[in-house]
């Protein structure tokens, strides 16, 4: 091992192209699409679709690698570097629009959420879609209306039909992202679905947590609401009520059985280790849009920042850009450390949540100073610093709120249980 | 490849970087602090692990090869245990180093190898110098050609050792641009002061060293570039600045998981946790902005200067962070001089202002 900070050749190239498409399909409609709340790009939508299919990258979930023959055993071998590609693809869609990035299709949370818990059949039976015709997109329900930061309080409820062997879904699931396109059949998409946490036993706690695939137009769920928000909106944003919708037994992800463990709600947070930094990282990518926006305004006004200067001698502009600069920069290199972290298989617990805490915090500090930095024009909806700076809040909020990633943090540094500290 | 793991004889040097900070250091720097002087024996001993000397091509008398990165690692671990004495340990290297950034092949033959092969060598520089407004890029300090000579004039403070060294090393402005200037310590003009006093660094002597036509012949100026001598100086600070911020976190953190209040340990209030986790998250942030600084000046990459001045700049706001947040979290304690961690909040402010006491 070593110190190495140098951009891996496939990523650099796969970033190049992503900016081409940043630039040319989302930055153009940009502003029309959050002007106009629940449209939907299906020019954009399509064009991905063709576009990862055609590279392989079917799924946006990380995919271990299709078993190959050795080819060539005396070559050495590469380096995993899924995660790490996938967040560097990320904060390069985020920079181009956040929200639309939610609306890439190939499987997002719903995905990632199968990679994490499912069987090798499992996984193989739901993420095959995504390399089909039709983008196709997934989607993951957790919240509840009385369950967000606190996942163990969630109240829908899986009961096993043991003469159909079939589960029987009761619940209300909020906030689901994607979870229209995901489930609610349209012609223009493939056939997705909604991965729903669950209690197998309400009495068993975390213990009971399950999550089962719901596939798209199954009979007994519906989209009641779709939310308008501060930012990202051109993401569907979804209520989802579940009465006594039934799915197949093996929809279910893991173990039908009650075991006196929590690995239900550890494959949930096995997941959130996974997507942390990946939500950090299209914070860092809103920031990054951000900086360079004001950069440029600022240049074409004739301001350019005179790095190397001591504080003193700096102007309040320079010195605004330049802790901006310290900001984005440094928070991109945590992301990386996190999915260097899971391409090498070491557990990143940490250091997920810390790249999410200093994500959500440095998107929010260098979206405002932007739009506080360009006075008028950042506040105009001319240009696109106030809509990042509505796009911004929701790295906070989503996949754990700070306070929650804080918690991790904290108890991971002091070697405390969730018990010894709340 | 992006990687975050330090290599094996980079592990070797940390390791032993570490028992010297925590067995030597550490329980020595408070003390030192105080009585306003290092053990001789302290300093020589960390001279000994061969942070500087691993640096050094054998060519001059080394046995390694520079690398900013290690040496960054190295600096983190060492202020771990006291500031002070770090900057002691490695002073040498503040003559040493940049006469192999930017000197010529007979100066390095010339000076490396006396810095090198010694105990603890008594080699310092002069960068700093006594303005708000200082700036190792737009120096007071000139150096005009006089004859065969160059002449020097001007004030520098905050030097290390200067009383006791046989040269230094005197930034000046030449033509407006910042170079080194190699000075023996007979030099006619050069006079040092009594050691001077800061908020902290007490047990290391540091002084103001004025330069009235100071000549020196023009075979003494270090022709290369400045910017990647004052990049290491910014990756060697940002790196002390971690090792002190991560010597304050995990004092805060051991204190508030015994220190009881309204029945629970501190650490179990989220007020106390949510610091805690804050600190752990700027120094994570910080030091990987400085360790692709480091890697970026090894890989000989433009940027470097760049990301090294964030990386500097980062690094002063986040130790003043920590340090301030530490001694919050020990109250009152914090407060009190037989706890470090007052020190350390000491150590923290003077970052801002640092540049130059160090270089890897
Ligand atoms: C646009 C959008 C998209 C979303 N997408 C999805 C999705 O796809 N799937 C999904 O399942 N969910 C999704 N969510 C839900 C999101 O994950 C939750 O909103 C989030 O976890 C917070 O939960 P909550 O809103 O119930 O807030 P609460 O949990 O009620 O929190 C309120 C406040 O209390 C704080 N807090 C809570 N617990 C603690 C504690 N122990 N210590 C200290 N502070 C605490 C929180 O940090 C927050 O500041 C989405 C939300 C939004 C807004």
């Amino acid at each position: 091992m070593t110190i190495e900070f140098e951009t891996p050749k496939p990523i650099a190239n796969m970033r190049y192209m992503l900016q081409t498409v940043a630039e040319n399909m989302m930055r153009p409609i940009s502003r029309e699409m959050d002007e106009n709340e629940h449209e939907i790009p299906y020019g954009y939508i399509e064009f991905m679709h063709t576009a990862m299919k055609s590279t392989g990258a079917g799924s946006l979930a990380p995919q271990e690698k299709k078993e190959k023959k050795e080819e060539n055993p005396g070559k050495p071998k590469h380096p995993p570097i899924a995660y790490q590609s996938l967040a560097s693809m990320l904060e390069m869609l985020a920079w181009g629009d956040v929200g639309m990035y939610l609306i890439t299709p190939g499987g997002g949370l719903g995905a990632a959420a199968v990679q994490a818990a499912g069987s090798p059949e499992q996984k193989a039976k739901f993420l095959e879609r995504f390399d089909g015709e039709k983008p196709t997109f997934a989607a993951m329900c957790m919240t509840e209306p009385q369950a967000g930061s606190d996942t163990s309080a969630i109240r829908a409820t899986a009961v096993l039909d043991k003469e159909t062997n079939e589960w029987i879904l009761n619940g209300e699931k909020i906030f689901v992202t994607a979870g229209h396109k995901s489930f609610v059949p349209d012609e223009q998409f493939g056939a997705g679905f909604l991965v729903v946490w669950a209690t197998i036993d309400p009495t068993a706690g975390r213990g009971g947590m399950r999550a089962f695939v719901v596939e798209t137009g199954t009979a007994g769920v519906a989209v009641t609401k779709l939310e308008h928000k501060l930012g990202i909106r051109v993401s569907d944003t979804a209520a989802i009520v579940l009465q006594d919708a039934r799915v197949p037994f093996d929809a279910l992800l893991g173990s039908p059985t009650v075991e006196k463990t929590t690995t239900g709600f550890k494959g949930a947070m096995a997941t959130f280790d996974a997507t942390r930094p990946l939500v950090a990282a299209t914070g860092v990518g809103v920031a990054r849009a951000a900086l360079e926006e004001v950069k440029k305004m600022l240049s074409e006004q004739g301001v350019t920042i005179r790095y190397g200067l001591p504080r003193q001698k700096l102007t309040a502009i320079e010195r605004d850009v330049i802790d901006m600069e310290i900001m984005l920069k440094s928070a991109w290199l945590m992301v990386l450390k996190a999915v260097w972290m899971a391409d090498n298989q070491k557990p990143n617990a940490l250091e997920s949540s810390m790249s999410k805490v200093r994500s959500g915090d440095i998107v929010a500090k260098v979206t405002q100073k932007a739009v506080e930095i360009m006075g008028p024009l950042g506040y105009s909806r001319e240009f696109l610093l106030e809509k990042w700076f509505r796009d911004a809040k929701i790295t906070d909020i989503y996949e754990g709120t700070g306070q929650i990633n804080r918690l991790v943090v904290a108890r991971q540094i002091l070697g405390y249980s969730g018990a010894e500290l709340r | 490849m992006y990687s975050f793991e330090p290599n094996e004889e980079q592990q070797m040097l940390i390791d032993a970087v570490r028992r010297y900070a925590k067995g030597d250091l550490r329980p020595a720097g408070h003390e030192a602090e105080e009585s306003k002087s290092l053990p001789k024996k302290l300093v020589n001993k960390g001279w000994e692990l061969g942070v500087l000397q691993a640096s050094i091509p054998e060519a001059y008398g080394g046995f390694g090869e520079r690398s900013a990165v290690t040496g960054a690692l190295a600096a983190e671990e060492m202020a771990w245990g006291d500031l002070a004495g770090s900057l002691a340990v490695i002073t040498p290297g503040l003559f040493a180093m940049p006469i192999l950034l930017a000197g010529s092949e007979e100066q390095k033959q010339e000076w490396i190898p006396t810095v090198i092969e010694a105990d603890w060598p008594k080699y310092t520089a002069a960068l700093i110098e006594p303005f708000f407004d200082f700036d190792p890029n737009d120096l007071k300090t000139t150096a005009t050609v006089e004859g065969d000579d160059f002449a020097l004039n001007g004030v520098k403070m905050m030097v290390p050792f200067a009383a006791e060294a046989e040269a230094m090393i005197i930034y000046a402005s030449l033509n407006g641009l910042t170079k080194g200037f190699i000075v023996p310590k007979s030099s006619a003009g050069l006079s040092v002061s009594e050691p001077e006093k800061f908020m902290s660094l007490n047990a290391l002597p540091l002084y103001r060293v004025t330069l009235e036509n100071v000549k020196v012949p023009q075979s003494h100026i270090l022709d290369g570039d400045f910017a990647p001598i004052l990049a290491s100086m910014r990756v060697a600070n940002a790196a002390l600045a971690i090792g002190v911020a991560n010597g304050a976190l995990e004092y805060a953190r051991d204190y508030a998981k015994e220190r009881q209040a309204f029945g629970v340990k501190i650490a179990q209030k989220q007020a106390i946790a949510f610091m805690l986790a804050e600190m752990a998250t700027e120094i994570e942030a910080i030091r990987l902005l400085n360790w692709e600084a480091a890697w970026m000046l090894d890989a000989g990459k433009e940027e470097a200067v760049i990301q090294a001045y964030l990386a500097a700049t980062g690094a002063a706001d986040m130790v003043m962070m920590v340090t301030d947040r530490a001694v919050q979290i020990l109250g009152g304690y914090g407060y009190i001089r037989d706890y470090p961690v007052e020190m350390w909040m000491r150590n923290g402010r003077g970052f801002a202002s640092f540049t130059g006491l160090a270089i890897v």
